[in-house]
């Protein structure tokens, strides 16, 4: 009897070990971030970008309004790219782009919103990268739709046409 | 006087340095143990990604605030999710994690240690 349990024991913790290796080669193992952890925005004071005043973020996002915020810094090449097309969305009336100038120099950053517009109705300084990690944030650039001081959804890296698309049909 | 002045002078710079220390040591240990998502396996403290810079910052920032070395992870738990933590909790997603090696463990003890006396026997 005893003999004959070792084999089924064996079979069992080998069958558990096989089940739990094969499921997680189903899994990706690049890591995509949780997109869904954070809900509500951060409440923190940061200074504006041309006043240097400092602001309040009762001050920016109002209740019971769209906003998108976009992380950017004029040193990020793919902010370059998108930079149009949040030249396109500010036309909508329905959203305010708000900017987060992450880590630039303030010179190359008004050299950079001179040379391809500015989308931004409010734009807040992070000098330090600390405000960003207030949003959840990984690095530059990344967008936040935002309605009700609540996050709707994140996008990290350049937007493109399509999520643009998307987010004006999020927004209608 | 004046050699009580100078000792004075080291001892205080030398309390200065100690706390100074004492905080980065705390910096050193927090950071060690957070994952430093941009990168791929290095935690914050050995990478130097605008991301672990700053959030090298940060966790400077919390510790003078006078957050704790827990109040911080549950912090960026919040923000980024249990994966920033290297050291995972004990939940229904790492139960298997967490249980396996004890189980491998108390079983082949079990078959090592029934090998062995019974067969002597």
């Amino acid at each position: 009897m005893k003999k004959k349990l070792l084999p089924f024991f064996v079979v069992i913790i080998f069958g558990i070990v096989f089940i739990v290796f094969y499921k997680g080669l189903e899994d990706t193992n690049i890591y995509t971030p949780d997109l869904n952890v954070q809900k509500d925005i951060p409440i923190f004071n940061s200074k504006d970008f041309y006043s240097e005043k400092v602001l309040k973020s009762s001050d920016i996002f109002e209740f019971d309004k769209t906003y998108l915020l976009n992380i950017w810094s004029s040193w990020c090449v793919p902010c370059r790219q998108e930079h149009p097309l949040l030249m396109t969305l500010k036309q909508n009336d329905k959203i305010d782009i708000i900017g987060l100038n992450y880590k630039d120099n303030k010179k190359n950053a008004v050299k950079f919103l001179q040379e391809l517009g500015n989308p931004y109705e409010k734009i807040f300084i992070d000098l330090d990268g600390t405000q960003a990690i207030e949003w959840g944030a990984y690095g530059v650039p990344e967008s936040f739709l935002i309605y009700n001081n609540e996050i709707i959804k994140k996008y990290i890296g350049p937007l493109n046409e399509d999520l643009i698309s998307e987010i004006k049909y999020l927004i209608k | 006087m004046k050699i009580l002045k100078v000792l004075l002078v080291i001892f205080f710079l030398f309390s200065l340095s100690s706390v100074n220390a004492d905080n980065q040591d705390e910096i050193n240990k927090i950071t060690k143990n957070l994952r430093c998502l941009v990168c791929q396996g290095q935690s914050v403290y050995d990478s130097d990604s605008e991301f672990a810079i700053s959030l090298k910052t940060l966790v400077k920032q919390k510790l003078n605030e006078g957050l704790s070395e827990y109040q911080i992870y549950n912090y960026l738990k919040i923000k980024y999710g249990e994966w920033i933590l290297y050291d995972p909790e004990l939940n229904k997603n790492t139960i298997v994690l967490w249980l396996l090696p004890i189980l491998i463990f108390l079983i082949g003890g079990a078959i090592i240690f029934k090998n062995f006396f019974f067969k002597n026997k």
